[in-house]
């Protein structure tokens, strides 16, 4: 016997389908939570045993369930949005263990020394980093100083200019320095001013010009994107005025992209302020203030925490400690700069009321 | 301050491909000149060939004499800027600035020129080119809201306050009311005619009413096939192209017998 309609459905009109209540999805999570619980108390607990087996129990509970009171394609649906959830809470796994890491480590020194002492003549517990901050903000301020307009110039070149061979080769070489381990980057700087200075040079300057080369890519890469989605329209429009191009280029395709840049700057120095190889073998490391780039070896961040974690002195608490608070304060630098890029981004993007 | 502009032999390019072939025509001042013609035929690159937007185009060029005053506007000595200042233009698509508001997009044109201007130099600016474009009432209490907010009727009128504020000779319009309801074409019809008597207006338009309403020289444009380059067919008064053409494919095209 073949039934050709469904005894549910009419075979014309809308027809009303059954719906799972809106609690069904939790009441499946307290379902395979209790059941998953279950089975390890039997087997040996774990944690992570239990959360996977939860999940997938879960899942199979509730497109089940779905299944037989909804149909197929509900069904379909609830599977694949368990599977978008699950990639979501993954992903935020690491982002929270990080962040809780460094904040219940780097609590302990978050104080007003850590930010005003360095380590000058400071033996075992106390002192700070404020030479290491101002080093971090210094070498990064200049590597921003260099890399924004370099990246922005040349981004402006290959959207708005560049034609055929030299935009090829530009727009290869930038994806090649993408690609380019930090390290390498360190060891270009190094060789470079090697050969003007020798090889006992140390200067902040050197760490910019390492870091440079990792920036100007990104920086580069961003804001091509951004400007390639500026309407060409805009631009015929202001040339229809008997606006220049590079009048047109300033003050209405950059002016356009403003808040998208400075998101492609924040990515930017994000990615450059908590290298920590191209540093050391550049800029060195130091345990008082140097406000020179031009002379002697600076302290940064990533590399006073690096060093403290790696070669503790006594007591190792303490130095520890310290490191903590290092990438405490690495975190939220970035943080800062996500925030102004956000606040710059809101203010100069283009409004509709 | 309108001007005449007369066409020669003009061959426009796209790199190697013949767009448009030996237009030769005689655009009158403080007229209304219609562009008609089937889609593909060449009417938007030759209304662009007109004040050297064509030419943005990578790889697009232009052979022939477009006189304007006894200048030739491709003239080795001419400055294509200063030619587009002379020659404003409207898009078919209204695209106002959206990082600017009402007011700076009408006066986008002195602005993005660093021109200075005193305050109440602006403000008179801003009125009268908003007044021109029969916008002023609907906007005058909301000046420093972003243009992109308007509805798409006022958008395209904005366009054409910030296309009359630079204050051209010739405004060409590339279909300014395809993407309008009846009521803002008409707004704009209007304003087209109020405009006639200041400026040289050349529009583009798919819409025979439209042509027969607002201008008073016609020109038909048709392609013999794709891939061969669109052609004047014949250019002559309104009326005339609209009751008793010359030419039996203008008749076909306007009588809606076309293809
Ligand atoms: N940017 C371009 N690059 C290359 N060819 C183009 C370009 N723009 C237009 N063309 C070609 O030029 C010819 C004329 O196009 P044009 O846009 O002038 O036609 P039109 O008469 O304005 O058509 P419509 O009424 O649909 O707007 C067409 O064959 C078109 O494919
Ligand atoms: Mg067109």
């Amino acid at each position: 016997m073949t039934q050709l309609t469904s005894p549910q459905r009419p075979a014309v009109g809308l027809g009303t389908t059954r719906h799972l209540p809106s609690w069904a999805p939790y009441a499946a999570l307290a379902v395979s939570a209790a059941f998953a619980g279950a089975v390890l108390a039997l087997a040996g607990f774990s944690t992570a045993g239990w959360l996977v087996l939860t999940a997938v129990v879960f899942v199979v509970l509730l497109v089940a369930a779905s299944r037989a009171v909804e149909g197929p394609r509900k069904a379909t649906d609830r599977f694949v949005t368990s599977l978008v959830v699950g990639a979501f809470l993954l992903a935020l796994i690491p982002l929270i263990s990080v962040a809780w890491t460094v904040i219940s480590n780097g609590a302990a020194r978050f104080d007003v020394e850590f930010f005003t002492y360095s380590m000058r003549g400071i033996v075992g517990e106390g002192g700070g980093a404020a030479h290491a901050i101002a080093g971090t903000l210094i070498i990064t301020g200049i590597t921003t100083l260099i890399s924004v307009p370099v990246g922005i110039l040349t981004a402006v070149y290959l959207v708005e200019y560049g034609r055929g061979g030299v935009a090829q080769t530009i727009t290869f070489l930038v994806d090649v320095m993408t690609g380019i381990p930090s390290i390498v980057a360190g060891l270009f700087a190094f060789a470079l001013f090697t050969l003007i200075l020798g090889p006992q040079a140390r200067l902040g300057i050197m760490g910019s010009v390492a870091l440079c080369v990792l920036m100007i890519p990104v920086v580069v890469r961003a804001t091509e994107e951004i400007l390639r989605l500026v309407p060409h329209e805009l631009r015929e429009a202001s040339y229809a005025l008997g606006v220049p191009k590079w009048r047109t280029i300033v003050k209405v395709v950059l002016r356009t992209s403003v808040a998208g840049i400075a998101t492609g700057v924040t990515l930017a120095i994000a990615r450059v302020i908590g290298e920590t190889a191209p540093l050391l073998v550049t800029v060195g490391l130091t345990t008082a203030i140097n406000y020179n780039p031009f002379e002697g070896r600076m302290a940064t961040l990533p590399t006073f925490a690096w060093f403290s974690y790696a070669a503790p002195s006594l007591p190792v608490e303490a130095s520890l400690d310290r490191a903590w608070t290092a990438a405490l304060v690495l975190v939220i630098l970035v943080m800062l700069f996500n925030l102004i890029a956000r606040i710059v981004s809101r203010a100069f993007s283009p409004k509709t009321r | 301050m309108s001007k005449r502009i007369d066409v020669s032999d003009l061959n426009i390019y796209y790199g190697d491909f013949l767009a448009v072939e030996g237009v030769s025509m005689a655009i009158e001042p403080r007229s209304v000149t219609a562009f008609i013609g089937p889609s593909g035929c060449g009417k938007s690159t030759f209304l662009r060939s007109l004040n050297r937007m064509h030419e943005v185009i990578p790889g697009a060029r232009v052979e022939g004499k477009v006189v304007m005053d006894g200048q030739d506007l491709y003239g080795s000595d001419i400055d294509p800027v200063d030619v587009r200042r002379t020659v404003g233009m409207v898009f078919q698509r209204p695209n106002p600035f959206p990082t600017m508001s009402i007011a700076e997009n009408v006066l986008a044109g002195a602005r993005l020129n660093s021109k200075r201007m005193r305050r109440s130099e602006a403000d008179d600016l801003v009125e009268s080119s908003l007044q021109g474009a029969n916008l002023w009432n609907e906007v005058k209490d909301r000046l420093d809201r972003p243009g992109a907010g308007l509805s798409g009727g006022q958008q395209q009128r904005l366009c054409i306050a910030r296309a009359i504020a630079v204050k051209p000779q010739v405004l060409l319009m590339d279909e300014p009311c395809s993407a309008l309801d009846p009521i803002s074409t008409l707004a704009i019809e209007d304003l087209i005619q109020q405009l006639k008597s200041d400026y040289t207006i050349v529009i583009v338009t798919h819409n025979m009413q439209q042509a027969s309403r607002v201008s008073d020289m016609t020109a038909f444009f048709n392609i013999a096939g794709t891939g061969k380059p669109g052609k004047l067919i014949e250019m002559s008064d309104t009326a005339s192209i609209f009751s008793n053409p010359s030419q039996k494919a203008t008749e076909d095209y306007v009588s809606g017998r076309f293809g």
